[in-house]
Parts: C-alpha cells; sequence; structure tokens
C-alpha cells in the first residue's frame, strides 16, 4: 500500500470530522462577523463589530460570567467533596453495598429538567411543600425569589443531580488503586485520617483532577435548572453565561451576536480550564 | 407528534347525502365536542368541510404545548382529518421556543410546517414567510362576525397575514364575594376611610390589595392575598408592565406613539408615566403571595384561579378558570377593564395632567398562520378556518385550558355564558360588557409592538422591570437601562425601518 492509499482511507473519517466539528466551528466564526437577526436574516459582513460590543458595550454578559463562575466552582467543589465521601462509604465492604451505589447514582438518571421542575414544586414559596412544612417553625425563606437564596437553590439542585457523577468516577478510581500502598500504611500503624491525608488522597489526585475538570466543563454549561428553576431571575441574581447566550440566540433571536459571544465564552473556557487544571495539579500531584 | 389520518372525506359525504338534512344532531352524535350547539351553519362547518376530500394529504402543524391552544389544535386536527379524509401531523412546541421553531426554517428557506401557531405581535418578524389569508376567507360570513381590534391585531397594512382563532386583551379580575360583601366594605371603610369597590385606579388597587394581604379573608382556613401577577422574568412579564403603564402614559390628547415618538423614534419607556407604573409595581410585590415576584402565567391562573388572592389582571385564563365548574370560586369573581389613573402624562408639554385616565391593552394572543412556501395553502386555510367555525369557537371558549377566548362579536352576549357554563347572570353580563367595551367602547386604547426585532425590545423590558421588582435597579434606572437598550436596537435595525413598522400600529391607535 503506497503513502496515497493511506489517505484515501483516513478520507472517510476526516470528511466526518469536517462535517461535525470542523464546519460547525467554521460556520459559528463566519456567523460572528455577520449581524444575522431576525430581520436580516443573512451572512453579512460586519468585521468584528460584534466582538467590539461584546467588550464594551456588554456589561451583563460578564455580570453573567462572573455568576457562572461562582455558581460552578461552588457547586463542583461540593459535588467533590460529597461524591468523595460517599464513594469512601462505599468503597469498603458494607451492608446492602450494591444497594447504595445504585441509590447514589439515581439522580444522575433523571432527566434534569423533570427534576429541576419538580424541585421548582418543592421550592415554590407560597404552594411547595418545603416551606408549608417550614412554615410550622414560622419560617418562609423565599427560595426563587430571594437574590441572594436564589442562588443558592440553583446549586442545591445542581450538586443534587451531579454528585452522583462524581461519586462514580471516584468510586471507579478508589476501586482500581494499588492495595501495596494501604498495606505499607497500616504497617506503620497509620489510622483512617493519616492513611487518607497520606496515601488515598494523593493516590486518587490524578482521577479527581480528571472528575473536577469534567465536571467544571459541564457545570460552566449550567442552562436548563436556571431556565427551569428561575428563568435567571429574580432580576439577574441567576442569569449565567449560557442562558445569557440562549436568550440573546433563541429569544433575541441575534444569531450573529450570540455567536460572538458563543466564541468568545469557548476561549475563555479554553484558556480558564488550563490554568485551573495546572493549579489542580501543582497543588494535588505536585505538592504531595 | 401526533398523527392523524382520516376516512375518506368522500364516505362522510356519502353519510351525509343519505341523511337527507345536514342536521346539527347529526354532527354533534360524531363529534361530542359541539354537543351543546350541533353544526352550527357556515363557510367551514362540519357540514361544509365534510364535502371536500383531502385524502392522500398531509397537513403538518405546529403548535403550543398541551393543554393551552395544543389540545384544541390537536383535537379539531382530528376532527378535520375526520371529515376531510387528511393525514395531520401536530407537532407541539413550548411557547419559548415557537418563534424560533419556525423561524429557523423560514430564514433557511424551508416548510417543514403548513401551519405555524404563535403570538400575534410575531406579525412584523414573520409576515414575509407567511401567505396572506385569501379574499374567499376574509370576505365570509365567519370572519365578518370577528371584532375589528381582532382584524387588525392579524393584519398588517390592511391585509391580512394572520388566522383569528383566538382574542386577548388584558383586563381586572377581582373576587365580587369580598369586593361586593357589606361586612368587608364596613370594616375597610372603618379601616382606611375609603370606599371598597371596583378598583378605578392603580393606587386604589394597591390600598385594597395591602390590606387583604396576609389573612383568611374567606375563611378556608388558609392565608390569602393581595394580587397574582405574572412578574416571572422573561415569563410574559413585559405585557403585564404594559397592562400597568397604559393609565399613566397612554393620553387621549397626544398621538404619535406609545412605546417610541413616532417622528424621532426615542424611546418613550422611560418617561415619567412609564416609571410611576413601575413605582407601582415595585409596591406591588409587597402584596403578591410569597415569592409571587417569580409567578409565571400558570403561577398566576391558578393562584387567583385557586382563590388564593383578591385580585389579578392578565389574559382571559385566570377568570375562565375561576368560572369553571371544578373551581372553588366560581360565581364569586367580577371583571372590569383594566384600573386607571388620577393623571396621566403628557410628553408634548412635558407635564402631568391631573385629569382620571384608562386605556385598554389590546395585548397580542394566539394566532395561526399559513406558511408560504407550504404546498397545501387550500387545505390549510380551511383547516385554520375550520378550527374557528361557530360551533368549534364555542365549544373551544368554554373550556378554560383550551386558551380559546372571546374575539367574535356574537361572544359577547351574556346569556351564552349562563346557558352553556351555568355562569351566574350578573357576572356574566359584566364580563360581556367589560370585554366588548374594551373591543369597541375605548377610544384610547394601546396596540402590542409589533415592529422588527420585537423580542430585544421586549426581552429589555423584562430584563429591566425584573432588576426594579428585585430591588437591583430603582424604577427610574431600571428604565433608563430599558431606554438606552431600545435607543442601541433602534441603531442597530434603522430608526426608519423600526418608523415604518411601528407607524402601522401608532395608526390603529391614533384614528381612534
Amino acid at each position: 500500500m503506497n503513502f496515497k492509499h493511506k489517505y484515501l482511507f483516513l478520507l472517510p473519517g476526516l470528511l466526518v470530522l469536517l462535517a461535525i466539528l470542523i464546519f460547525p466551528i467554521g460556520f459559528t466564526v463566519r456567523l460572528s462577523l455577520s449581524s444575522w437577526d431576525s430581520f436580516y436574516p443573512a451572512l453579512d459582513f460586519i468585521g468584528i463589530e460584534n466582538y467590539v460590543r461584546l467588550f464594551t458595550d456588554d456589561a451583563r454578559f460578564w455580570e453573567a460570567f462572573g455568576r457562572l463562575s461562582l455558581l460552578s466552582v461552588t457547586t463542583v467543589f461540593l459535588q467533590y467533596v460529597i461524591g468523595f465521601g460517599l464513594a469512601l462509604i462505599v468503597w469498603k465492604e458494607i451492608a446492602f453495598q450494591r444497594f447504595f451505589r445504585v441509590l447514589f447514582l439515581i439522580p444522575m438518571m433523571t432527566t434534569p429538567v423533570i427534576m429541576t421542575v419538580i424541585w421548582r414544586t418543592f421550592f415554590h414559596e407560597s404552594l411547595g411543600p418545603v416551606n408549608d412544612i417550614l412554615s410550622h417553625f414560622n419560617v418562609a425563606p423565599l427560595w426563587l425569589s430571594s437574590e441572594t437564596l436564589s442562588k443558592f437553590t440553583v446549586m442545591i439542585v445542581e450538586v443534587w443531580q451531579w454528585t452522583p457523577f462524581m461519586f462514580l468516577l471516584l468510586l471507579a478510581g478508589l476501586l482500581s488503586l494499588p492495595k501495596e500502598p494501604f498495606l505499607a500504611a497500616s504497617i506503620d500503624g497509620a489510622g483512617p485520617i493519616r492513611t487518607f491525608f497520606y496515601v488515598t488522597f494523593p493516590l486518587m489526585a490524578p482521577i479527581s483532577i480528571g472528575a473536577i475538570i469534567i465536571r467544571l466543563i459541564e457545570a460552566s454549561k449550567i442552562m436548563d435548572t436556571v431556565y427551569v428553576l428561575t428563568s435567571g431571575g429574580p432580576g439577574t441574581a441567576t442569569e449565567t453565561s449560557s442562558f445569557y447566550i440562549f436568550i440573546k440566540g433563541l429569544r433575541e433571536f441575534q444569531f450573529g451576536y450570540s455567536a460572538a459571544l458563543s466564541l468568545t465564552y469557548l476561549i475563555i473556557m479554553i484558556i480558564s480550564f488550563t490554568i485551573i487544571a495546572k493549579l489542580l495539579v501543582k497543588l494535588m500531584v505536585r505538592g504531595n | 407528534m401526533t398523527k392523524i389520518k382520516g376516512v375518506s372525506g368522500a364516505s362522510l359525504l356519502v353519510a351525509a347525502a343519505i341523511a337527507t338534512q345536514a342536521s346539527a344532531d347529526q354532527w354533534s352524535d360524531k363529534f361530542p365536542h359541539i354537543k351543546n350547539t350541533g353544526d352550527i351553519a357556515g363557510e367551514c362547518s362540519y357540514e361544509s368541510m365534510s364535502k371536500k376530500d383531502y385524502s392522500g394529504q398531509t397537513l403538518t402543524i405546529n403548535t403550543h404545548a398541551v393543554p393551552v391552544m395544543g389540545e384544541p389544535t390537536a383535537l379539531h386536527a382530528e376532527q378535520f382529518a375526520a371529515l376531510t379524509g387528511a393525514e395531520v401531523n401536530v407537532i407541539h412546541t413550548p411557547a419559548g421556543d415557537l418563534y424560533s421553531k419556525a423561524m429557523v426554517p423560514f430564514q433557511a428557506g424551508q416548510a417543514p410546517y403548513d401551519i405555524v401557531f404563535g403570538f400575534s405581535n410575531f406579525i412584523r418578524d414573520w409576515k414575509q414567510y407567511l401567505e396572506p389569508v385569501p379574499a374567499k376567507y376574509v370576505n365570509m360570513v365567519q370572519m365578518k362576525d370577528v371584532t375589528q381590534s381582532h382584524i387588525d391585531v392579524n393584519s398588517w397594512d390592511g391585509q391580512m397575514i394572520q388566522f383569528p382563532i383566538d382574542g386577548d386583551r388584558h383586563y381586572l379580575k377581582y373576587r365580587k364575594d369580598v369586593i361586593d360583601n357589606p361586612v368587608y366594605q364596613e370594616k375597610y371603610k372603618a379601616e382606611t376611610g375609603k370606599e371598597l369597590r371596583v378598583p378605578q385606579t392603580w393606587k386604589e388597587y394597591a390600598e385594597m390589595a395591602a390590606f387583604f394581604n396576609g389573612w383568611d379573608w374567606d375563611n378556608d382556613g388558609e392565608l390569602e392575598y393581595g394580587s397574582a401577577e405574572v412578574m416571572k422574568k422573561d415569563d410574559l412579564m413585559y405585557a403585564a408592565f404594559f397592562s400597568r403603564s397604559v393609565a399613566y402614559s397612554k393620553n387621549p390628547r397626544v398621538k404619535g406613539g406609545f412605546f417610541f415618538d413616532l417622528e424621532t423614534m426615542e424611546p418613550l419607556i422611560n418617561g415619567p408615566g412609564f416609571v410611576e407604573a413601575l413605582t407601582d409595581w415595585v409596591e406591588a410585590t409587597k402584596y403578591v403571595p410569597p415569592g409571587g415576584i417569580n409567578f409565571g402565567l400558570g403561577d398566576e391562573i391558578n393562584s387567583f384561579g385557586g382563590g388564593q388572592t383578591l385580585f389579578s389582571f392578565s389574559w382571559d385564563d385566570a377568570f375562565v378558570a375561576a368560572m369553571q365548574d371544578d373551581s372553588p370560586i366560581k360565581n364569586k369573581v367580577g371583571a372590569a377593564p383594566l384600573p386607571g389613573s388620577e393623571r396621566v402624562w403628557n410628553r408634548v408639554s412635558g407635564s402631568w395632567e391631573d385629569t382620571y385616565n384608562q386605556a385598554p391593552y389590546i395585548v397580542w394572543g394566539w394566532t395561526a398562520a399559513v406558511a408560504k412556501k407550504s404546498k397545501n395553502h387550500e387545505m390549510a386555510f380551511d383547516y385554520l378556518c375550520f378550527f374557528a367555525n361557530d360551533a368549534n369557537h364555542q365549544a373551544d371558549i368554554a373550556i378554560g385550558r383550551f386558551g380559546v377566548n372571546p374575539f367574535k362579536k356574537s361572544d359577547f352576549k351574556a346569556e351564552l355564558y349562563v346557558e352553556r357554563q351555568g355562569w351566574d347572570p350578573e357576572i356574566a353580563k359584566q364580563y360581556a360588557e367589560t370585554l366588548m367595551e374594551m373591543e369597541e367602547g375605548s377610544t384610547n386604547r394601546v396596540f402590542p409592538l409589533r415592529v422588527p426585532g420585537v423580542f430585544q425590545f421586549n426581552s429589555a423590558v423584562a430584563t429591566g422591570t425584573s432588576k426594579a421588582l428585585a430591588g437591583q435597579l430603582s424604577p427610574q434606572e431600571a428604565l433608563d437601562e430599558v431606554a438606552a437598550e431600545w435607543k442601541k436596537i433602534v441603531k442597530r435595525i434603522g430608526p426608519d425601518t423600526i418608523r415604518e413598522a411601528y407607524a402601522i400600529g401608532v395608526a390603529l391607535e391614533d384614528a381612534e
């Protein structure tokens, strides 16, 4: 087989790659340089006007980005801590181990939109069961309409929904750890806490970093929870970047501008995750 | 997606021919939905449709999710299929996605749907992709019964683009058993020194709502509240804000625009009238049920319809829900025009006029249209005509969840609601008169904004007003922010383009 034949066999794969990856990104780039909207649906060329607008005249996008950072970092941190805890519980031989493993995974297997509707019903301030119960203690938190508490409510739903994913990855990691370091620690007389901090946690660092990055990527796209739970409100208290891009693109039909928002957001995310990954490696692996 | 395939229209025709007279009973036996009226003669009656044969043809409809508008669309599709032999595919879409689900293929030059359901204020953005309603439908007897307001709402520059299937307006709903209660009237007088009556102004509305907020005034063991309103961001809240704004800002002596100054295309949204309305609205957060700031339309309907609040204002649905047989407050509610104000802003003189003002808001509502690129224009228009025929329409308006509301002159007869829906005669009279007055009595109406990029303008209003409701900004700051955003949108789309479209709505308002 000569050199040309090799390329011939690669061609189908390359074409698929072109169709599903390169073309959409290329088209988005082109779209971001146009003013395509509901009134003028065409790929005209307006240069970097959309990007200038974004960087000089759209504080709302950057506010939404700040909010997203807060929500995603906080929820992923909580998911990691809780997920690790649950994984440690079912890692050892305990009664009903299989039952608990499945039980802990259930939230992740439910449909996010449907579950968010149920959470919204729970937290409905005048008709929901949560405040109905709390009213017996003369407490009626404004879960969805307080500027501060609504963020907390979004976090609760996100942590509930996605902790199982973290649990699943960390449990798989725990189950794959070698036994020798634990035996050595045991012989040296290390207790469970020292074993965790000096053996389990360092050994789990690479897996933890992978799990955290995967979840951060997912959490940074948070959209359905916000859409169903609060519509970004009250005011703009829970509006995140992806929800804002959704509004500009599919509510206001500013396709050109939303393409510019999406690409900028993508670049920021790539840079952010690269830095976060390096920091995590530094802290969790090399720090060891 | 629902697929409905009909039996041959011809076979039904034969059956109809055998039964020598086309009686109402014959059709209501087959279609129990119209059991109260039977078929009603007309160009698109059951009898007329049974004479059409669309066997082998397929009609695809994009409509709203079940039940509001989605349920009647599917029901009438099933009936239409049975009568004509057509295959009808009904696709249900959430309200927020109706615009984009049609607009994306429209812009791509595709026609996946023969009929698209949506809101009447989509008209400016959609019109170039829609087939105007043919003259034979515009001139038919059935259409002559449609009120002029709803002909206007569905037309663009005199040409009917959308097919009238529903009527919508915002009006006040109140608990008649409370407002008319002599004990409460006395209590209110004693504590406030004022009369308890149907609120004539938004200030009265606020005072009464605050008075009846947070205590069990209907003795059902539950707390009741002052008002249920659509305050959730991006859930039609901007329409509620405009309803509160019209009294302060629509001055019958000032022509040339409510939302913009038509001459300069300067936004008027941050004028003192709008700011006063938003200030009232922020105050209203104190007398809505807990979490009321997050109420969407569904919450509002359930809250007032379920007997939780004294007042409500928006579309008909909350009133119809309250008057259904299964409602705990059936025949305990009243309808009235939107409250007015004791002063109205004059933007020409730049001062308040201390005179009572009231202005109906003919808010947009459900409508449907036929795609220009559809290959089944005649069948599609026949379906819409059948949807809105007299028998179907009268049955539909009796079912609250259908979301079909009065828009025909013949709808505004009190006896219709007394005989068919068991309403109290006084309430039915008040309801019919209130709606009729809004349709034909007022000379100070406001029509919805129908300009290119309407969603950008409304989205800016929703964002700004929701910031004020959440306490993030003062009413003036919030509306200044909205006005600044509106200016940018006007600049982007072009002031002349917006003016040209806006002038059509202004002409309707100023002609009065």
